[in-house]
């Protein structure tokens, strides 16, 4: 790629537009997970007793398990997440770019 | 030539092992030959030695011998990747986690598990776009070559190296119990197979091990999880009931204990499995096995979901084997002491396989988790090869004019040289505390590995000088800081209090990589230094776009 091309690709709004658009929304995912994990970190370091509390009088479950399982479902439901919208607006976004590309390089 | 090869070394394994057995039946060793579990393991062997026949074939040139040419779809790679995860460390150590300790055994499973989004959103497509055969093509991509792929190759050799250990040992000392054979024996058979799955078959064959090895993992669990369930009504509160009443803990083991005692040493555990995994080379290399960004995307999500399933599963065997092989009325699966399983606590796992299925499915675990190290091996082996052919000889040494043939010659012979060093450590190792290698691996991988690859694809004022600064200091700081920490300083050296109270001090490593990383690269004010930020931009469109990056090679 020469200077000139990569400038020309840098300026081009389309690819503002993917970039902008997909780092802030992997960058939010991001934090989130690590929000999620830390705090769950944090209860555990300070506060054990909070997720060692039973559910409910006569259970013997406590709410660290469903809270434990939670994360690891919205874990992956995150990765679900990210991946859909990849696949469908981001991956639009590119095909549109480099088409835009391939008619000014001819 | 290579079927000879095959066929002579099946023979020979097999008069090994019926020598062994004779050897057992006149009464030199405790465990007995357990028939079905090698009858089943040697089917594992023969098929997937049959696919390192039909791969070898199929692998001739340096692609496809490093990631398969690029042609693995992204659910084959997301299996593969769960493979190369869910090693006999998860298996059979959170299982056994959760059977000593009840609750903390789910803290690490979530620990290993949220790496895998960060990966996703972060590291993976990047990889993809940037990349060609190991992440330092990424790290080194700008940047000055030799010094940033040496640096590179010694965070990957070293991770490498010591997950090896801790994979050697542990499968000695597993096949020494399931199998009746002798550890020096297994230890040997280990490192042979894997430098003939990673030697001829190249990526190819590792893939196909670690999807075929996975599938049976999963549905080994899968099996032994609702076994467990049934014989409880599929009611966890039943099953968390009886646990309770059975271990020793009572209902501490519902709540979290004192794995993680202090706030530091919590978030520092979390940091070094969270950023670790995005450090290992072994699972790094995973995503240039792909055709392109979409595919890699693809192969964390499938990954993610096996895994997360997976953990889901250990958490159930591992209730599961409290209430049925701790409480069998029968107490046969206590050691003589009547309290700590025999063989290893780690054994819980495999023990609640013969509590739910009877010898047969012992067997069929048995012979799983000997596929899990031989599988996790092989994917070790091939990362640690490619870093000393692709990184060491071809970019740092030869400086890129290196034909491939060459290069894959220095390929295989790094195959069999780390698998030689593996079978050495192996047995050098047996009676050592080797806990720590596993603690050292990521703090290394998260401290070293993670923090200049994260900023090689995202901060452009990133220099030659700071990456290797910020790196060797990441690195030096994992093993002193580790060295010093209670696993070596106190249990091993014997010394009375370690000098620093963390196993896992990623919590000051890694920031002092990063800071180093910073600090080095803003005071650089070299003519590479201008030449490596002016050409990020470069970089950074490849990385968004995919535009210029190697994709499937076409056979």
């Amino acid at each position: 790629m020469t200077q000139e091309q990569v400038q020309q690709i840098k300026n081009s709004p389309k690819y503002q537009k993917l970039v902008s658009t997909r780092s802030k929304f992997a960058w939010t995912l991001t934090i989130v997970m690590l929000v999620v994990y830390y705090a769950f970190i944090l209860f555990i370091a300070f506060s054990p007793e909070t997720l060692g509390t039973k559910i409910s009088p006569d259970a013997m479950a406590t709410w660290g398990i469903p809270v434990g399982l939670a994360i690891i479902v919205f874990a992956f439901a995150m990765t679900g997440l990210y991946v859909r919208r990849a696949n469908s607006e981001f991956d639009g976004l590119l095909n549109d770019l480099k088409n835009d590309l391939e008619k000014e390089m001819n | 030539m290579l079927g000879r090869i095959l066929s002579l070394f099946m023979m020979a394994s097999l008069t090994v092992a019926f020598a062994a057995g004779a050897d057992l039946g006149a009464g030199t060793k405790a465990e007995e030959l357990n028939v079905p579990a090698i009858v089943m393991f040697f089917i594992f062997v023969a098929a997937t030695l049959g696919i390192t026949y039909w791969a070898s074939k199929r692998t001739k040139s340096a692609s496809d011998f490093y990631t398969a040419g690029g042609g693995i779809t992204g659910t084959q790679n997301g299996t593969a990747i769960a493979g190369d995860y869910m090693s006999a460390a998860s298996f059979l150590g959170i299982t056994g986690m959760v059977y000593l300790k009840g609750y903390d055994g789910l803290i690490f499973s979530i620990g290993f598990l949220v790496g895998w989004p960060i990966i996703l959103f972060m590291i993976s497509e990047q990889l993809r776009n940037l990349g060609k055969y190991t992440f330092a093509d990424v790290t080194a991509y700008r940047l000055k070559q030799k010094p940033v792929r040496i640096l590179a190759a010694l965070g990957s050799i070293s991770v490498v190296i010591l997950y090896l250990i801790a994979q050697m040992v542990g499968a000695g000392k597993l096949i020494e119990i399931l199998f009746g054979l002798d550890y020096e024996f297994a230890v040997v058979l280990v490192g042979i197979l894997m430098i003939l799955y990673v030697a001829f078959g190249g990526m190819l064959a590792t893939t196909w091990v670690q999807i075929i090895k996975a599938v049976l993992l999963l549905a080994g669990t899968t099996f032994m999880s609702i076994m467990v369930m049934a014989k409880f009504g599929f009611s966890f509160d039943a099953l968390f009931t009886q646990a309770t009443e059975i271990h020793a803990k009572g209902v501490e083991i519902m709540s979290p204990g004192g794995l993680v005692s202090d706030p530091v040493s919590a978030i520092s555990l979390g940091i070094a499995l969270m950023f670790g995994t995005a450090g290992l080379p072994h699972i790094l290399m995973r995503f240039f096995t792909v055709a392109d960004a979409k595919e890699a995307r693809k192969s964390v999500f499938v990954a993610t979901g096996l895994i997360g399933y997976f953990y889901v599963l250990t958490f159930i065997m591992g209730f599961g084997a409290i209430v049925l092989v701790l409480g069998d009325p029968a107490g046969s699966y206590l050691a003589a002491d009547g309290v700590t399983l025999k063989g290893m606590n780690n054994m819980a796992a495999v023990w609640l396989a013969h509590a739910v299925g009877g010898d047969y499915f012992l067997g069929f675990i048995s012979a799983v988790a000997f596929a899990t190290i031989l599988a996790v091996v092989s994917g070790l082996t091939l990362a640690g090869a490619s870093a000393i052919s692709h990184d060491l000889y071809a970019n740092a040494f030869a400086k890129g004019k290196v034909d491939e043939k060459k290069e894959m010659q220095v390929s295989k012979m790094a195959t069999i040289a780390i698998g030689i060093a593996a079978i050495f450590f192996g047995i050098a190792f047996e009676k050592q505390n080797i806990a720590f290698v596993v603690a050292l691996a990521f703090t290394i991988a998260a401290s070293a590995n993670f923090p200049v690859l994260f900023m090689s694809i995202f901060w452009k004022k990133l220099t030659t000088r700071g990456a290797v600064v910020g790196g060797y200091i990441g690195l030096i700081s994992a093993l002193v800081l580790v060295i010093l920490g209670p696993v070596v300083w106190t249990q091993i050296l014997g010394n009375e209090t370690a000098i620093v109270p963390y196993k896992f001090p990623a919590v000051f490593s890694v920031p002092m990589a990063f800071i180093a990383i910073w600090f080095f690269s803003i005071t650089d004010k070299s003519d590479d230094a201008q030449r490596c930020i002016d050409e990020f931009d470069a970089q950074d469109i490849r990385c968004q776009t995919g535009i210029g990056s190697t994709g499937a090679v076409a056979h």
